[in-house]
């Protein structure tokens, strides 16, 4: 109960009105991993709360409401049945029923609540039902969190485009940064500092991203130290039906490159698509007004199509046939592992345009706020080693992600087990996570983080304590102050007592890329994620962990 | 460390020059220039390229085909494709000496008889007395006595002495306390092939046992007194329970086709067989036509009306048949070239591969739970008791019992459940040229069984699965005679242990290369606290790419977390002893030793690269000259060190795919 008083009167106060039943007793948790318990739940505004009521344990389980994805409630007349009760357990049940609610989490955790009595059961559900999709970011709980271990004037954020910029003396002479964006009137999902190239001003920008989808005008993501060559990125060219052109913006990429030169569009449409793409209003760099750069052309699934396919794996690793043909024909229709097979390899290909061909390099889809960030970051990875570092990879984050307008509040509102009608949702953040995890998993030396940091991530993202996901972009998070009322989650993963247990106790630097193998034996299912609550993952995690122990033994023999 | 060779092998048949060579196993996508060797017992190519000299040895006995596709302008083509699994592409020229080339390796890859193979020439370089001793280095006996056998429950029996009751067993075995050898040959001539049932297991802290035979010859209304009495004696040896399982390990439909004929004769049975010939789609498991006939008229399995107080059990593992072609089916999805995902998936799904590993894992997980959760002991037959029952024995003990996970106790379970209990080496692993419907990757399945558990239990198993690779490399290679034959008798025949050497010691001298750095002992505890208890959802199956992909031909070598927690443990151990000697770190601090690039590695492998520095070598004092020095390719890389251009070399381009 500790946990509930910690000052949240206010918060008690104002969803009130959606809780008739704050607690109830004797109620059986099952859940997975563990034996069935009898406690006490209580509902608050942001949590559930099951307090263990067996002897000598005083268990809390605090589940944040925002992580449940879905439930189902079941409820029964017990009268039928009271034969089956002792007389102390008739008398106690016969004034009404009994109901059962299954809890089915963002985290692919599924529990089950059984509740005595029929109309506490259906309270309870009601307010699981309204409190965890509260649609009003402000009311969600990172406004609320109060860590005893962080302190408020704590800087939020890792890294930013100014921060990037100045770590990176060699850009100066080619490229500058650009307050354009300073009031977000430009392009509403830009962060208001972004890297462009010297030569071209503020006003020809303003130009360029009314030419590009939702004013993603190209910008500087990436700089390669050993070649000079650069990864930028941004949205559509809106060329239309009629091959609109725009000077500015051919201006602006002719001035990436040098006269002589020559660049790559990866464009992650196929060709067909971006014909398409061009009857409503979208369209393509085409050869002849920009005629220095190559495009290439690499389809990968987004929106919807992603949200289905991870429906139909997490609904695949939950059936319990034993049946080998039903499995493995239900991985193959999710689709799953094509799609990160796809995504390493369209991030194989871009750093391969820039590390081995030399060659700077635009990636773009349609808006430039999904799988242009995937295949971004990937390829930053397979490339740079600062990224590969803990704190590197979530800087890496936090400018290709956050700051770079991935709406995490649409992609993220939902998971695998929702019933509502999918509007936006779709993990691409996730299919991220797993493609790092692919890389992790193929070298696991040259990653400075543990299987853990992409576990939480894969969980924060969808409902956290802290600030850092919330919101679609830096103007949203402005508007309703996060980076003021809310903790920053990476500083808290960076916290000395949390390091450790994010780190990879193997990682050895080097400064070659990782060019990862996108052989299909090669990619495997991430059990570690999708089959997290399935009882032989323990046996992994305590691997992990004897893997820990080794190397700080190691490390003392050699340090004595 | 010099290996010595016999002058029999010093032979040298035919050289060709100008051979293009391609490794496709280990990813090597351009042919290299050489000249090829053709000896009495290997293939050697050795490269022209004057820095490298890279030599690969072939062991003809590790050759299960040689293809010749039909010949192009540019030259003609051999392809070599190896029990192991490598495939080897030679280029040569001229069209004759190709075909010359093909009948050589045609005739030297297929010995049709015993004497012919390698292991009877092979020499490490051991002495006499060395040679015997390494025969004596696994002691079953010594095994029993750990379990606690003899005791007043199980007995040693003389009754198979000289191999009289049951040829294809040993001729020491432990059988009930209250089974005399009456009751035992009377089983013996109801059950195929004469093996009764014996003792495999036996679980001290339940006093239940695995035991094994082979099916009952009760098809048409047969019973036998004796083979009654025996399963009751079984039931009675274990004090702790009042029935035994009988665990049939043969798909159900089996056993449905005998209950439906269960009271007919033998010779209504002979006449169904040469009538109905549709029915014989059912069990091509049983041979030849001809003499299924017979063989059919007799099997079954035990009857319930007959058998008080035991509870049957039927586990479908397929027959040696559908498991040779499963197997090709998943060696042709690991040689398919830049598949997709779905390619890949369905190819994995319609090989049925993983199904049958599930299927052994199964029975496995089965015969362990009755003995260790409930106390009952379980006898394991299949048709004559020496594939599926040998599987799902061994897969039962090494979940049962911690020492069979380590080196040496593994080693222990192979010679005791698969060399000693009469399993078809020979036959199933096409060691000489004989029927081709006789081999089946049936120790395959069960080193994969081990290695799908040590993937599910990284801490669990003292080896690695480099361990396993070996052992089914020498299981198909024929280097020494451990593996020979197809049972104790044959082997005592052949007089092999005068004759050849065994592969324990050799493995057992390797074992830092073998060595799971995760291993976490626990023979400590007691037996029952050592049970694994695997999941078996078909999710914690994989393919096994070590085994179907040796050097995993589009992957370059990967970072391995073991060999450098090895390199790690073995530094460590290093820098304590030299704090205990207070002797200075040498200069340039700790470096990291992989044990891979480990020199001096005595080259026992069958197939085996090597690269000297030396300069060309004249042809006739080759074979001679290259046995000093050699060392095994060097597997594996550390971050620190890989040439990102090669690398890439290995990869491919994404621009392809």
């Amino acid at each position: 109960m500790c946990i509930m008083r910690q000052g949240h009167k206010e918060e008690l106060m104002e969803f009130s009105e959606h809780i008739k039943t704050a607690n109830v007793e004797d109620v059986v948790l099952h859940q997975p991993l563990h034996p069935p318990s009898r406690g006490t739940l209580c509902i608050t505004g942001h949590h559930l709360l099951f307090s263990d009521r067996e002897e000598n344990s005083t268990r809390q389980i605090l589940l944040l409401l925002r992580n449940i994805d879905a439930i189902e409630k079941s409820v029964e007349n017990l009268l039928g049945y009271s034969s089956l009760f002792s007389k102390a357990d008739y008398s106690k049940r016969i004034s009404g029923s009994s109901g059962t609610i299954t809890v089915k989490c963002k985290d692919l955790r599924v529990l089950q609540l059984d509740i005595p009595g029929m109309e506490q059961c259906l309270n309870i559900a009601h307010s699981i039902e309204t409190l965890s999709c509260l649609n009003d970011v402000s009311e969600m709980y990172p406004f609320f969190y109060r860590p005893s271990d962080l302190s408020s004037q704590d800087q939020w954020g890792l890294s930013s485009s100014e921060k990037y910029y100045s770590e990176h003396k060699e850009l100066h002479k080619r490229w500058r940064l650009s307050s354009v964006n300073r009031d977000y009137s430009v392009c509403p999902s830009y962060p208001p500092a972004v890297i462009v190239p010297k030569d071209i001003d503020d006003d020809t920008l303003k130009k360029v991203a009314k030419f590009r989808q939702s004013g993603r005008f190209p910008v500087l993501c990436y700089y390669h130290r050993k070649n000079g060559m650069v990864i930028m990125r941004g949205g559509q060219p809106l060329t239309g039906a009629n091959r609109k052109r725009c000077r500015e913006d051919e201006l602006l990429l002719q001035a990436v490159i040098d006269s002589s030169d020559k660049g790559y569009i990866i464009d992650t449409r196929s060709s067909q698509q971006v014909q398409q793409a061009r009857m409503t209003g979208g369209g393509f760099e085409s050869k002849s007004s920009y005629s220095c750069w190559k495009r290439l052309h690499r389809q990968m699934e987004k929106g919807k199509a992603l949200q289905e396919s991870l429906i139909k794996l997490v609904e695949a690793c939950g059936d319990e046939s034993q049946n080998m043909d039903r499995w493995l024909s239900k991985l193959e229709n999710s689709k799953w592992l094509s799609h990160v097979q796809t995504a390493l390899s369209t991030a194989g290909l871009l750093a391969e345009c820039v590390e081995r061909d030399g060659h700077s390099v635009l990636v773009h889809g349609s808006e430039g706020t999904d799988c242009t960030l995937l295949v971004s970051t990937l390829a930053q990875l397979i490339m740079d080693p600062c990224c590969r570092t803990l704190e590197g990879f979530l800087a890496l984050l936090e400018r290709e992600w956050v700051q770079a307008g991935h709406p995490f509040q649409l992609r993220c509102a939902h998971s695998a087990y929702s019933h509502v009608r999918l509007q936006q949702e779709s993990p691409v953040f996730l299919l991220l996570l797993d493609c790092v995890w692919q890389l992790w998993r193929q070298f696991p030396l040259a990653l400075g983080f543990s299987e853990a940091l992409l576990l939480r991530l894969a969980t924060e993202a969808y409902f956290s304590n802290y600030g850092t996901f919330l919101c679609n972009n830096d103007q949203e998070r402005c508007a309703l102050g996060v980076k003021e009322k809310t903790y920053c989650l990476f500083h808290s993963l960076l916290k000395p007592t949390e390091k450790e247990h994010y780190t990879n106790p193997l990682y050895e630097p080097t400064d070659l890329a990782i060019w990862p193998s996108v052989h299909p034996q090669s990619l495997q299912l991430w059990r570690g994620f999708f089959l997290r609550w399935t009882p032989q993952t323990r046996h992994l995690e305590e691997a992990q962990e004897e893997i820990r122990n080794m190397v700080i033994e190691w490390g003392k023999v050699a340090l004595s | 460390v010099i290996l010595r060779r016999t002058t029999c092998s010093s032979q040298l048949f035919l050289s060709v020059e100008n051979v293009r060579f391609l490794d496709r196993s280990s990813g090597q996508r351009k042919a290299s220039v050489g000249t090829l060797y053709l000896s009495a017992t290997h293939t050697i190519f050795v490269e022209n390229n004057p820095e490298s000299r890279k030599e690969t040895w072939v062991l003809h006995s590790l050759v299960s085909s040689v293809d010749r596709p039909p010949p192009t302008p540019s030259g003609s083509q051999l392809i070599l494709r190896c029990k192991d699994f490598h495939v080897f592409s030679l280029f040569i020229q001229q069209e004759r000496e190709c075909t010359e080339i093909h009948t050589a390796l045609n005739r030297l890859t297929r010995p049709e008889s015993y004497s012919e193979l390698y292991c009877l020439s092979f020499n490490p370089n051991v002495n006499i007395e060395d040679r015997a001793q390494s025969w004596s280095f696994i002691d079953l006996m010594s095994d029993y006595k750990r379990m606690g056998v003899p005791n007043n429950l199980w007995v040693h029996t003389a009754a198979n002495s000289e191999y009289k009751v049951c040829d294809s067993y040993p001729s020491e075995l432990f059988v009930p306390k209250s089974a005399p050898p009456s009751i035992i040959v009377g089983s013996s001539r109801f059950r195929s092939r004469g093996r009764f049932p014996v003792l495999s297991y036996f679980h001290q802290d339940t006093l239940a046992a695995v035991c094994r035979c082979s099916q009952p010859l009760s098809g048409f209304s047969g019973r036998c007194h004796e083979d009654e009495m025996m399963l009751q004696a079984l039931m009675k040896s274990n004090p702790g329970s009042d029935y035994i399982y009988v665990v049939d390990t043969r798909p159900k439909r089996w056993m449905q086709w005998c209950k439906a004929r269960r009271h007919w004769t033998v010779e209504q049975g002979r006449s169904l067989l040469w009538s109905d010939q549709s029915r014989f789609s059912i069990w091509r498991s049983d041979g030849r036509l001809n003499a299924m006939a017979n063989k059919a008229a007799g099997k079954g399995y035990e009857n319930e009306d007959h058998y008080s107080n035991i509870k049957l059990q039927f586990i479908g593992i397929e027959n040696i048949h559908v498991m040779r072609s499963s197997q090709q089916k998943i060696i042709d999805v690991g040689e398919m070239r830049s598949p997709s995902m779905t390619d890949f998936l369905w190819g994995l799904e319609n090989s049925g591969w993983l199904k049958h590993i599930k299927a052994i894992l199964d029975a496995g997980v089965f015969i362990a739970r009755a003995v260790a959760d409930e106390g009952v002991s379980v006898l394991v037959h299949c048709s004559d008791g020496w594939d599926r029952t040998a599987q799902a024995c061994s897969v039962a003990s090494i979940l049962l019992d911690p020492h069979y996970r380590t080196i040496q106790g593994f080693m222990v379970l192979i010679e005791k459940d698969w060399v000693s209990f009469g399993h078809k080496f020979s036959h199933r692993y096409a060691h000489l040229d004989g029927d081709p419907r006789e081999v089946s990757p049936v120790l395959d399945q069960f080193l994969e069984c081990v290695w799908q558990l040590s993937e599910q239990f990284p801490c669990a198993f003292e080896f690695n699965q480099r361990f396993l690779i070996s052992i089914h490399t020498y299981v198909y290679s024929c280097q020494y005679g451990t593996f020979l034959g197809n049972s104790e008798k044959e082997r005592r025949d052949m007089r092999l242990r005068d004759r050849s050497h065994s592969v324990w010691p050799q493995l057992w001298k390797d074992r830092s290369k073998y060595t799971n750095p995760l291993y976490q002992n626990q023979l400590s505890q007691n037996q029952s606290q050592g049970v694994l208890r695997p999941n078996t959802s078909p999710y914690c199956f994989k393919m096994w790419k070590g085994l179907y992909h040796h050097m995993d031909k589009s992957v370059p070598p990967r970072q391995s977390p073991a060999d450098f927690l090895s390199a790690v443990r073995e530094e460590s151990h290093q820098l304590e002893e030299e704090l205990t000697n207070h002797q200075e770190v040498p200069p340039g601090g700790p470096a990291h030793h992989y044990p891979c690039s480990r020199q001096g590695i005595q080259h026992t492998h069958p197939i085996h690269v090597q690269h000297t520095h030396t300069p060309p070598l004249k042809r006739q004092t080759y074979v001679s000259t290259c046995n000093s020095g050699t060392h095994p390719p060097v597997s594996t890389w550390n971050s620190g060190t890989h040439p990102p251009g090669d690398l890439m070399s290995i990869c491919g381009s994404y621009f392809r795919t």
